[in-house]
C-alpha cells in the first residue's frame, strides 16, 4: 500500500533510516527480544531498534558460532561484525536461550559499540521472589544505563515513556483486530512491515502515524471477494514477509499470530499508577509468555487454543527458526493441544532462507485446502 | 592369558566393579521405592541434590540414564522415535532419549522409576526447564524450579538475594511433597558429606597432574557417575576414599593408564557416550593420554564457594556458579589453568550439537587456548548419545593430523 511507504522504507533499509535518525543527535540501542524493557530506553532519551539479522552471506559469524545456530544468532553476529550495524551505540541482551545467553558473551568478547548490557531476567515467573528479582534487575539495567550513556531517567520521564508505549501496543493491537475482523482490508505484509517497523522506527513519530494507519483502515470499504481461511502463525520471529503472500495466494489469510514479531511484542498494557518499574514487571507476568520462560506447564498451548477460538481460526501454521530450541521442544505438546481441539496445524521450518515460493505455495496450498 | 592380556590387565582400575555394584544397588533401590515406600524425585545433573538426600528421597537423574542409553548405543534408535512424536534431532539427544523412554517404557534397566517430584535447575541448561515441562505434563507430578541466574562477569547481589530465596521455597516444597518438616540437622551432615565426596573427586582428578597419568578422562567419565548421583552420601565418601588410594597406588608402582603416555590432551564438552572406547583406543594409539576434561570438575570446581559449616547458604552460591553458568571468558580463565595444571600439549574439542550452552563460545576458546598457550587444537562434532550423528572416518582423519601436529611438535 503506497501510504505505508515510510513503514517499508524503515523495514527494508534499517541502516539508512538509523543512520538518518542518528544526524538528529539521537544515540541508538540494539535488542533482540520482546522482554526488552524498552520503556526504560526510550526514557533515556535513546532509541531502541529491534535487529532481525541480515540479508547478506554469513561469513564472519561462522568464526565464531557452529552451524547448529539459528540464523537470528548468526544474522545479527554478522551484521555486528561486517559493519552492517555500525550505527549502534550499544547493544542490550535479555536472557533468553541458550543461544543467545552466548550470543551475549561473544559479542562482548568480539565488537566494540560503546554501551552492553545484559539485562539476567528470571526463567520463571510464577512466583515472588522471581518477580522482586526481576524488579531489581530492571533497576540494576536502569541504572547501568543512567551511568553508561551519561543520562538521568527519572520516574517521570519512565511514565511518560510507558503512556507512550501504552499507545504505540494499543495501535497495534488495534490494527490487529481491524484485520481479524475483516482480514481483506489489509494484505499481511503490510501488517507485518507495520509491526516491524513499529520496532525500528521514531517512537515518537508512531505516535502520530499509527493512528493514521488506524484511521485509513476505519474509512475502508469492507473487503469482498472469495472467503480465505483464516490463519494463525505461532513461533518466534517472522523475518520474512513473503510467507504472508504465499499464505493469501494459497487461498489463507493470517488473521492473528502468537509470535515474538508480532502480538507479544504488543499484548498487555503497562500500568500507569505507582512505581513504574513494578508496573513495567507486571506486564512481563501477564503477557503471553516465549517458551523460553516458565508459567506454567500449559500456559502456551492453552492460550494458543484460545486465541484460535477468539478469532475463529480454522489452522495453524508452525513458523519455526531451525535450531530453535525452547519452540523446539512445544511444539509437539503445542500440536497436541490443537489436535485434541481438532484444530489442524502444520509446521513449516525456516532454516536461512525460505524455500522457494512453488515449494512453499504446493505446501501451503496442501494444507489450506483440507481445512 | 597372553602377555598382551596380561599387560592389560594391568592396567585395569580395580575400584570399576566396585562402582558397578554400587550403581546396580542404587537403581535397585530407585526402582523398588514404590514397595519401599520412599519417595523418587528426577532431578538435573547440577541440581541441588543435598535436601532431596536429607529427606530421604531418592533422586534420579535422567541425564545419568542418558549416559547410560548412550554407552549402550541405544541413543540413536530412541532419538529416531522421538523424532516421529515430533521432538526436531537437532533438540538435545539426552532429552530426546529420556522422554521417550518415558512414554514406550523402554531403554536400559527398564526404564527409570516414576517421578513423585520433578526437580529442575537450569544452571547447566535451558533445555532442562523444557525437558522437565514436558515430563512435569506427562507424569502430572510438581515440578521446581530452582533458577539460577546465568553470571556473565559476576554474581550480582539481586542474583545472591533470589536463588537464597529459592533455597527455602525448595525446602517448602519437599516439605509439602514428602509430607514432614524439613531437617536441618541432617542437611548440615549431608553437606558435609557433599563437601567431603566433592573434595576427593577433585583428589581423584588431580592424580592426572603426575607423569604418566594413572587415569584417563575416558575413566573419570565413568567413576563421575557416583559424585553426580549420591552426591552428599557416606557411599560416594567411602568409593572416592577407596578410588583416591587406587590411584594413589598406580602412580607408586608406576601403572600408567595407557602403555607410552608421550603426549598428554586435554577434553572439553561431555563425552561422545556411544564411542568413549574408541576415541579412547585411538588416542592410546597415538600415545596420547586425555588427562583431564573440563566435564567432570564440573561436580567439583565450585568447592572455595561451599562452607561445609553452612551448607544451605553456601550451596546458593556455588550451584549458581558451576562452569556451565558463567560467560565465555571465565570459561577461557579457567581452561587456561587447567592447561597449565595438568601440563598439556593439545586441546580436543567436542563440538556437541546436543548442548549449546556448553558449545557456543568454543570457537573463542579454541583461539584463546591457542593464542595463550600456543597448543594444538582439534574440533569433533557429534550429539552426545544420538550415534547417527557421528562420522567416524572425519573425526578419525582430524584426529590423526591433530596428532601429527603433536608430535611435530613435540
Amino acid at each position: 500500500m503506497e501510504r505505508l511507504n515510510d513503514f517499508y522504507e524503515a523495514v527494508s533499509d534499517t541502516g539508512n533510516y538509523i543512520r538518518n535518525l542518528k544526524d538528529g543527535g539521537k544515540k541508538v540501542l540494539g535488542y533482540l527480544c520482546s522482554y526488552t524493557p524498552e520503556e526504560i530506553i526510550l526514557a533515556a532519551g535513546i532509541h531502541p531498534v529491534r535487529l532481525f539479522g541480515t540479508e547478506g552471506n554469513i561469513t564472519l559469524a561462522d568464526a565464531h558460532l557452529q552451524s547448529y545456530t539459528c540464523s537470528l544468532a548468526r544474522g545479527v553476529l554478522e551484521g555486528a561484525l561486517s559493519g552492517e550495524l555500525d550505527y549502534l551505540d550499544g547493544m542490550v541482551f535479555p536472557h533468553t536461550c541458550d543461544t543467545i545467553q552466548r550470543l551475549s558473551d561473544i559479542w562482548r568478547l568480539n565488537t566494540d559499540f560503546g554501551f552492553f548490557a545484559d539485562v539476567v531476567l528470571p526463567v520463571k515467573l510464577n512466583t515472588e521472589s522471581a518477580r522482586e528479582y526481576m524488579e531489581d534487575v530492571l533497576r540494576r539495567f536502569r541504572s547501568e544505563l543512567e551511568e553508561g550513556m551519561g543520562v538521568t531517567i527519572t520516574d517521570g520521564a519512565l511514565k511518560e515513556s510507558i503512556e507512550k508505549y501504552n499507545r504505540i501496543r494499543g495501535c497495534l493491537k488495534t490494527i490487529y483486530e481491524l484485520r481479524s475482523a475483516d482480514p481483506g482490508i489489509l494484505p499481511g505484509a503490510d501488517v507485518h512491515a507495520i509491526v516491524k517497523g513499529s520496532m525500528i522506527m521514531d517512537r515518537d513519530y508512531l505516535l502520530e502515524r499509527l493512528p493514521e494507519v488506524i484511521e485509513m483502515l476505519r474509512e475502508k470499504e469492507p473487503s469482498t471477494g472469495a472467503e480465505r481461511k483464516r490463519i494463525v502463525l505461532t513461533g518466534s520471529i517472522c523475518n520474512h514477509p513473503d510467507v504472508y503472500a504465499i499464505i493469501e495466494k494459497s487461498g489463507g489469510v493470517v488473521v492473528w499470530d502468537d509470535l515474538c514479531t508480532g502480538s507479544r511484542y504488543f499484548e498487555g498494557l503497562t500500568g500507569t499508577d505507582g512505581d513504574p518499574v513494578k508496573a513495567i514487571v507486571n506486564r512481563y507476568i501477564e503477557r503471553l509468555i516465549c517458551p523460553a520462560k516458565h508459567m506454567s506447564n500449559t500456559a502456551r498451548g492453552d492460550s494458543l487454543v484460545e486465541m484460535v477460538r477468539k478469532n475463529n481460526v480454522q489452522g495453524v501454521i508452525f513458523l519455526l527458526l531451525k535450531f530453535c530450541d525452547p519452540h523446539d521442544f512445544d511444539y509437539p505438546y503445542i500440536k497436541g493441544f490443537l489436535d485434541r481441539e481438532d484444530i489442524p496445524s502444520m509446521l513449516l521450518e525456516i532454516e536461512d532462507q525460505l524455500p522457494s515460493e512453488g515449494q512453499l505455495m504446493t505446501r501451503f496450498e496442501t494444507f489450506i485446502h483440507m481445512l | 592369558m597372553t602377555d598382551v592380556d596380561k599387560e592389560k590387565d594391568s592396567r585395569k582400575i580395580k575400584s570399576v566393579g566396585k562402582m558397578k555394584e554400587i550403581m546396580t544397588a542404587y537403581y535397585i533401590d530407585a526402582k523398588t521405592a514404590e514397595q519401599t515406600g520412599k519417595k523418587v524425585a528426577w532431578i538435573t545433573s547440577g541440581g541441588p541434590v543435598e535436601p532431596l538426600i536429607a529427606m530421604d528421597v531418592i533422586p534420579v537423574y535422567p541425564e545419568n540414564y542418558g549416559a547410560m542409553i548412550g554407552a549402550s548405543k541405544m541413543g540413536g534408535d530412541l532419538c529416531q522415535k522421538a523424532e516421529e512424536l515430533g521432538y526436531s534431532g537437532d533438540l538435545c539427544s539426552y532429552a530426546r532419549a529420556d522422554i521417550v523412554c518415558s512414554m514406550i517404557d523402554g531403554g536400559p534397566i527398564g526404564g527409570l522409576p516414576k517421578p513423585d517430584m520433578l526437580i529442575c535447575c537450569n544452571n547447566i541448561c535451558g533445555t532442562v526447564l523444557k525437558w522437565y515441562e514436558i515430563q512435569a505434563r506427562y507424569y502430572n507430578v510438581p515440578l521446581f524450579i530452582f533458577d539460577t541466574p546465568f553470571c556473565h562477569t559476576e554474581y550480582a547481589d539481586e542474583s545472591r538475594r533470589y536463588v537464597r530465596k529459592q533455597i527455602d521455597e525448595y525446602t517448602n516444597f519437599l516439605e509439602n511433597a514428602c509430607k514432614k518438616k524439613f531437617d536441618h540437622d541432617r542437611i548440615k551432615e549431608v553437606g558435609r558429606l557433599s563437601v567431603e565426596g566433592q573434595e576427593l573427586w577433585q583428589e581423584v582428578l588431580d592424580t592426572a597432574m603426575n607423569r604418566p597419568s594413572p587415569m584417563t578422562c575416558f575413566d573419570a567419565f565413568f567413576h563421575l557417575a557416583l559424585i553426580v548421583t549420591l552426591r552428599g552420601t557416606q557411599i560416594a565418601v567411602d568409593y572416592y576414599q577407596s578410588l583416591l588410594e587406587e590411584m594413589k597406588q598406580r602412580v607408586a608402582d608406576g601403572i600408567s593408564a595407557i602403555p607410552n603416555e608421550r603426549y598428554r590432551l586435554l577434553w572439553d564438552n561431555l563425552p561422545i557416550w556411544y564411542r568413549v572406547k574408541w576415541m579412547s583406543e585411538k588416542f592410546a594409539a597415538h600415545d596420547a593420554c586425555l588427562v583431564a576434561d573440563t566435564y567432570t570438575s564440573a561436580w567439583c570446581g565450585q568447592l572455595k564457594y561451599m562452607d561445609g559449616d553452612n551448607f544451605l547458604d553456601s550451596m546458593a552460591e556455588a550451584y549458581t556458579r558451576i562452569y556451565l553458568n558463567i560467560g565465555v571468558d571465565e570459561m577461557i580463565k579457567i581452561v587456561l589453568e587447567v592447561v597449565d595444571k595438568y601440563d598439556v600439549d593439545g586441546f580436543v574439542i567436542h563440538s556437541n550439537r546436543s548442548c549449546k550452552p556448553y558449545s557456543l563460545g568454543q570457537y573463542d576458546i579454541q583461539r584463546a587456548v591457542q593464542k595463550e598457550k600456543g597448543i594444538p587444537s582439534v574440533m569433533i562434532e557429534s550429539h552426545m548419545i544420538d550415534e547417527r550423528s557421528f562420522s567416524e572416518s572425519q573425526s578419525e582423519t582430524r584426529i590423526d593430523a591433530f596428532m601429527e601436529m603433536i608430535k611435530q611438535k613435540g
